[in-house]
């Protein structure tokens, strides 16, 4: 009888299906119409029990009568419900008539919510669903090791500034930067002896230019000398700074190939350089007391 | 202890037998010692032959790299191939090399951006000119099409995240224009590159393509190309660059200053990250019924380790 079972089940024995949490316990049986463990919503403590179950977006009406207690095969009787949601509820009214109201109410819930749900889903399939795709890690690890290689083999630096002077060299930039020299010589080469004279002049146009305009000259590694009259005279220092550099056609870099940080434009200044001044005072004379 | 000039071992001595790890490790490095001494004196030796012979020696042998062996992929691209010069100037991008479109870029992301992905979405925005990012918000992307097209964009970018990292990369070209999907790896925003310099400006940059030479090379490079407006301010001394090495294309952004006419500085800026092509499609997104031209097919196209498609 059920009383016994649940006497057994419920409390003292052990139920398989039953969950235990701090708070609750669940029932994990399939026709359970709750999801608790209670003496009103064990399948096995009651008799006479119904439940609602969907199977493939249907939804079936679940019944188990005592007088079937024997026959563990047709133990549960299946009536498939409307897809219409008030004709279902009749459906459930009229097959659980004279049944426990705990019992009915609860099954009309219970097909509520599953309809809820199987709507949600049917929205849900309709709008993008995200793909998710497994990973290989091997190849995973594969991709990476052959990104990093591939990496060193690029050099890209080197590659992006032979570019950039490959295109400096075929005049893309135009008139913006002006050493041309490499084009001068060339046009000696080609050209000979007599117009040497001319691109000499020519030349020394260019210097003359080059002194008004002073752009992307280079700052010299500067002197102590320099120094002094770095504070007093800047502009002016600056100029004479050129016109050596002019006389002379020295370049020298001051900087390393695009390791160090530029800042920004061309730092036409001399590197920054801080002057430290160490003052030392002297230790106060310890006075004897007389 | 010195190692002695002569030792003598047993003839079937080897250092790994020795079980005292200490002992072991002090064998093994005297004999990786002899052994550079052996190799440093076979190089001098050869050296000098090379020297005695002059101009009879046989030339230096070019040491094998990937490149070097690389499978020969007969849809390489001629320079002067007119059929390529003329399919180029037939296909999707030809308005824009013809300089009758401006690019106009719309740059988006998937469904719920992370914070990472969000920042790196804006500062691409900052590189690439003329670009602007709108949120995703749940949109179909079959949706937006039409009404990017409507509003004369002429390329999107879908930035893909996953697990709060952005993976994945979509370029389309709008007005039905080929679509290419890369797989975007080692991203590294702004504040995670050393050395970097200032923000980039406005200016719009120079773009520098290497190492495309296949036919499918070509179309991914001309896609890049497109997304630039045509005409780079040279005074912004900004440059794009989109490097192919072994299939994979690096992306980085840099502000060069020539110091000499032939020494040139670069400074990075700008975020960088690597693509690697899955699959180049002839129309828009549409993942269904597109018709791809090329798809990464790993089993086929994976098996040999000398040959690249890009």
């Amino acid at each position: 009888s059920p009383q016994v079972v649940w006497s057994m089940l419920g409390n003292r024995q052990f139920c398989s299906y039953k969950m235990t949490t701090k708070t609750q316990n669940f029932c994990r049986n399939e026709y359970n119409l709750t999801g608790l463990c209670n003496r009103s919503s064990c399948p096995l403590a009651n008799s006479q029990y119904a439940t609602v179950r969907e199977e493939k977006g249907r939804c079936y009406l679940y019944m188990k009568t005592i007088e079937r207690a024997a026959f563990p095969r047709r133990l549960w009787e299946r009536v498939l419900l409307n897809k219409n949601y008030e004709k279902a509820l009749e459906q459930i009214d009229e097959n659980l008539i004279y049944w426990p109201r705990f019992i009915r109410h609860k099954c009309k819930q219970r097909f509520t919510k599953i309809t809820q749900y199987l709507i949600r889903i049917r929205k849900l399939t309709l709008k993008r669903q995200r793909k998710l795709v497994p990973l290989r890690r091997k190849i995973e690890r594969r991709e990476r090791r052959r990104e990093e290689k591939a990496l060193v083999a690029a050099q890209l630096d080197n590659a992006i500034e032979k570019e950039l002077l490959e295109r400096l060299k075929q005049d893309t930039y135009g008139d913006i930067y002006n050493f041309p020299i490499h084009a001068f010589d060339k046009a000696l080469q080609q050209q000979g002896a007599e117009s040497e004279s001319e691109s000499d002049a020519e030349r020394e146009e260019e210097d003359d230019e080059d002194v008004d305009k002073r752009e992307f000259v280079e700052a010299e590694d500067s002197d102590l000398s320099d120094f002094e009259d770095m504070d007093k005279l800047d502009t002016s220092s600056e100029e004479e700074q050129e016109e050596e550099e002019e006389v002379e056609k020295e370049v020298s870099h001051s900087k390393s190939k695009g390791k160090t940080p530029l800042k920004g434009p061309a730092r036409r200044k001399r590197p920054y350089i801080e002057i430290e001044y160490e003052e030392e005072t002297e230790p106060t004379t310890k006075t004897k007391a007389a | 202890p010195p190692a002695p000039q002569r030792v003598l071992f047993p003839p079937t001595f080897s250092v790994s037998e020795i079980k005292n790890k200490q002992r072991r490790h002090f064998m093994f490095l005297r004999w990786k010692q002899q052994q550079r001494k052996e190799k440093l004196a076979a190089k001098k030796k050869r050296r000098k032959e090379r020297e005695a012979l002059g101009d009879k020696a046989p030339p230096k042998a070019i040491p094998k790299t990937i490149e070097n062996q690389r499978v020969y992929d007969e849809t390489t691209v001629n320079p002067n191939d007119e059929e390529v010069a003329f399919d180029e100037a037939t296909d999707e991008f030809a308005p824009y090399f013809n300089r009758q479109t401006v690019p106009k870029i719309l740059i988006t992301t998937s469904d719920r951006p992370r914070g990472r992905t969000v920042r790196f979405c804006e500062q691409l925005a900052t590189v690439i000119p003329n670009s602007h990012v709108y949120y995703r918000r749940g949109l179909a992307l079959k949706r937006i099409i039409p009404q990017c097209i409507a509003r004369d964009f002429t390329d999107l970018i879908v930035i893909n995240e996953d697990r709060k990292i952005p993976n994945g990369l979509v370029l389309s070209h709008l007005p039905d224009g080929p679509t290419a999907h890369f797989r975007m790896s080692s991203v590294r925003l702004r504040k995670e590159i050393k050395r970097k310099g200032k923000e980039p400006t406005e200016h719009v940059p120079e773009v520098i393509l290497n190492n495309f030479t296949t036919r499918l090379g070509h179309s991914v490079g001309r896609m890049f190309a497109s997304l630039f407006p045509h005409d780079p301010q040279f005074i912004g001394r900004q440059v794009a660059t989109f490097h192919n090495q072994r299939d994979y294309i690096f992306f980085r952004f840099h502000r060069y200053i020539f110091k000499s006419e032939k020494k040139v500085g670069i400074q990075e800026l700008g975020p960088r990250f690597t693509l690697k092509l899955r699959s180049l499609q002839k129309g828009t997104f549409d993942s269904k019924f597109g018709e791809y031209e090329w798809i990464h097919k790993r089993r086929e196209m994976d098996t040999s380790r000398r040959k690249f498609h890009l």
